[in-house]
């Protein structure tokens, strides 16, 4: 018997782990996928995807087995079986969560450093900071950390002034003012982000990216858009009534179209 | 070793009113101040609900159509604010914690009786101003987490008065949490140690740590944006100098440990009755001690994963992803000893456990979310999202109001000496978790693909799923009617309880129902083996039971 039930448990942990794999490879829910660090992000989620189903799948079959199989039969009377502990089943289910955990603390580690976010502070940017005494807040980049500072000259400067209950984005090179972020395929953004007024958020859920516009705390977002479209960004921290109207879109062009439009509204010639 | 507990004869207890109106008097019996923190609760639940129900009715169209844009968020904001404070923790620590734990612990009373009355009492006064604070020119618009400069550019009137009634709530956490800590080390039946004492009193002696260690910082940081309003100063305001992060950090300091606050005891709650309905020992009684500690240490150096977007600084992303992701540990630990007690028992199919296996397995799928937003790189994409309003409602609906549910269908025999009806308890049961995951399962999907959290309006879209989700709100306001139609006959016409319906062995169930003023007619029993079914010769010790 004690056989029968190994090979029982072993077959329905493989069919289980079968399962949350191929669920998590077909059933997908997220959004199309925009920019270098979107497809790294959604390797994690399919990961963590796959252990939470596992785990919730497992959880459910358990406690619905039991109530079927352990249920009181009418007219049963009597306690069920004197079972207090068991040390070595504890001991297990301690280390393999531990484990588990540790692994995907890990993982997420390494898939965060290899969006770029493990970058250190104040690094890039610092040159071309006016006021020294503005504290920079390193946001998430789009490469590896050795890559994005030499790309550094090459990545497109943008401001974004976030107010309620608006993005507003300015464009250095040929002082252009816009209520809709147009970027280039392909090219690093640096997005330089202040608020006015309260805390905003930009989120463009294609790019899988997120970061708070902080009144007092300039912060810099770096991304890289890797398809051309028109995605939406979206205000993410209560700010006000009009929150769930603070929307914009940001058009993510090839080259020269980009080059077209910033051509077009310029105010001095480049 | 019999050591007789004489009871306390202060001449104010003789002038207490009886009957009905002792619910409606400053009481310092326990179990009438337990009951009047379950009913006051209760009603507000009633109320808060009813706010979600505006809620849902508003999002059910993606334009803002049904209320102003202020009013929505006042809305949400005492939503928010009415479900934490005046629901979910006082149920979960006053209710359960007064009713219970002088019963575990062998007393009469809590260690201090007028504190705990003071404290009750400063929830209904607390409660009515944060409500009548909409019609006085407006309540609160920065939803409950108040986070400045918001608070301090919204109307003043409505966020000084939530501020006053955070603080008298916090307060009135405090009193409890130390009257707690007071009585189950300091008033335990002689001959009763710790490590016998039942599960709840564990999970009640770690929360009410987290209470003391955490609520005065809330109350600090409180007073200091009360300052920021009023007097001008600049604390959080950047345009006076002030840093708006700083508030985030000390606000989260309190609120992550709030969440155990909440769950922690329901978590004790849960470990009373499952042995009692399924007849089995509490599987691994050491392991849950030592993980509700392991929860309540690592609950207090977790609050920075709720400001992954807010510029914090990359070491201290990793240490707060590392620290969230370790509470699943003893998390876990928790629901497989559950599931193992459930393992080999003879399950009574009631509402009471009904409502525990519920708690169960929404609580996982919360946790499972709860793991995947400890990971920065995930939590970027979805925080302030309805990802994350889905992941919190299976933690504290899913969670702890699944279990005030399961226990007031178990001790509702011990309160009013009658029995529920347990059909209709099942009928409650079915509706409310397929209402309740039809809500809040849908949510997931809307914040991983755009919806960002506390909207009024949204993306078209997303309407067919708003819709969908509205729907199982509705069913989660239907299935409030079959409960309050089950309490309310069972008290007029319910079939008598007797003292101990269940045969449980923890100390409540020894004693009559209702029971008597003193806990008991003679001394305290001493019960070494809360959890003794199944044996064949069970340790409790019986001499002193009538």
């Amino acid at each position: 018997m004690p056989k029968l039930s190994a090979i029982l448990t072993l077959t329905s942990s493989l069919i289980l782990g079968v399962a949350g794999v191929w669920v998590a490879y077909n059933v997908d829910m997220l959004p199309v996928s925009a920019s270098m660090n979107a497809p790294v992000y959604d390797e994690l989620y399919r990961v963590l995807f796959i252990i939470g189903i596992i785990l919730f799948i497992g959880m459910t079959a358990l406690v619905i087995y039991s109530l079927f199989q352990f249920r009181r039969r009418p007219g049963e009377t009597g306690d069920g079986i004197d079972l207090e502990g068991n040390i070595s089943l504890e001991i297990f289910w301690t280390a393999v969560p531990a484990i588990v955990v540790l692994f995907v603390g890990l993982y997420s580690y390494d898939i965060y450093d290899r969006m770029g976010g493990m970058q250190p502070l104040m690094h890039d940017h610092s040159g071309q900071m006016d006021n020294q005494a503005e504290r920079v807040w390193g946001g998430i980049g789009s490469g590896p950390i050795e890559s994005s500072s030499t790309n550094n000259s090459s990545s497109l400067p943008i401001e974004l002034t976030a107010m309620q209950f608006a993005f507003i984005f300015h464009y250095p090179k040929g002082d252009i003012i816009s209520g809709e972020l147009h970027v280039p395929v392909g090219r690093e953004v640096s997005l330089k982000m202040e608020s006015k007024d309260v805390i905003h958020a930009f989120w463009v859920p294609q790019f899988r990216l997120k970061q708070d516009v902080i009144p007092g705390q300039p912060t810099i977002l770096n991304f890289t858009p890797t398809k051309a479209g028109n995605f939406p960004i979206v205000c993410a921290e209560l700010c006000g009534p009009y929150h769930g109207g603070m929307r914009s879109n940001v058009i993510v062009d090839e080259q020269e179209d980009f080059d077209t439009w910033l051509k077009a509204n310029s105010k001095e010639s480049i | 070793m019999t050591i007789s507990l004489k009871p306390n004869n202060s001449p104010s207890k003789k002038l207490q009113p009886t009957g009905w109106l002792k619910y409606l008097s400053f009481s310092l019996d326990h179990k009438v101040i337990g009951l009047q923190y379950l009913v006051c609760g209760f009603l507000f639940y009633l109320i808060g609900g009813s706010l979600a129900g505006a809620i849902r009715v508003e999002l059910f169209s993606p334009l803002s159509d049904f209320m102003p844009r202020e009013v929505y968020n006042q809305v949400l904001t005492l939503h928010g604010t009415i479900m934490i404070f005046l629901w979910i923790v006082p149920v979960v620590n006053g209710a359960f914690g007064n009713y219970l734990i002088p019963f575990y612990v062998g007393a009469r009373d809590m260690a201090f009786p007028r504190l705990n009355a003071v404290a009750f009492w400063l929830i209904p006064p607390s409660g009515l101003m944060l409500i009548t604070s909409y019609f006085i020119n407006g309540a609160a618009q920065s939803g409950w987490t108040a986070y400045p400069p918001l608070s301090i550019t919204t109307p003043a009137a409505g966020q000084i008065i939530w501020i006053l009634s955070v603080l008298l709530l916090g307060g009135s956490s405090i009193f409890g949490g130390i009257n707690f800590i007071a009585t189950i080390l300091k008033l335990r039946r002689p001959g009763l140690k710790l490590m016998q004492l039942p599960m709840y009193c564990w999970a009640m002696l770690g929360t009410s740590i987290l209470v003391v260690l955490s609520t005065p910082v809330l109350a600090g940081t409180l007073i200091l944006l009360s300052f920021d309003i009023v007097a001008h100063t600049g604390f959080f305001n950047p345009s006076l100098g002030g840093n708006v992060i700083v508030y985030q950090h000390l606000f989260w300091f309190y609120s992550h440990p709030a969440v155990y606050i909440m769950v922690l005891p329901a978590f004790g709650l849960v470990s009373e009755i499952l042995p009692i309905h399924s007849r089995k020992p509490l599987f691994g009684y050491t392991t849950m001690v030592f993980s509700i500690m392991g929860i309540v240490v690592l609950g207090l150096v977790v609050w920075a994963h709720h400001m992954f977007t807010s510029g914090t600084p990359p070491w201290m992303r990793l240490f707060f992803t590392i620290a969230t992701a370790f509470i699943a540990v003893p998390t876990g630990i928790k629901f497989f000893n559950w599931v193992a007690t459930l393992w080999g028992g003879k399950i009574s199919l009631n509402g009471a456990m009904l409502f525990s296996c519920g708690f169960i397995i929404n609580f996982v799928l919360g946790g499972i979310t709860g793991v995947a937003l400890a990971q920065v790189p995930f939590d970027v994409h979805v925080h302030d999202t309805y990802f994350v309003v889905a992941h919190f409602h299976y933690i504290v609906y899913g969670g702890s109001v699944f279990v005030i549910f399961s226990s007031i269908y178990h001790w509702f025999p011990k309160f009013t000496g009658k029995m529920l009806n347990e059909n209709l308890g099942r009928f409650h049961f079915i509706i409310t978790f397929i209402g309740f995951n039809l809500c809040f399962a849908p949510q997931h999907w809307l914040g991983l693909n755009g919806m960002p959290r506390r909207v009024a309006e949204y993306d078209p879209q997303f309407q067919l799923i708003n819709q969908i989700s509205s729907l199982g709100a509705l069913l989660m306001a239907i299935s409030t009617l079959p409960f309050l139609w089950n309490i309310l006959q069972s008290i007029l016409f319910g079939d008598e309880a007797g003292d101990n319906p269940w045969n449980a062995l923890t100390p409540e169930w020894l004693t009559s129902s209702p029971p008597p003023v003193e806990n008991w007619e003679g001394d305290a029993p001493l019960v070494l083996e809360p959890y003794g079914y199944g044996k064949k010769d069970s340790n409790v010790t019986q001499e002193e039971i009538k």
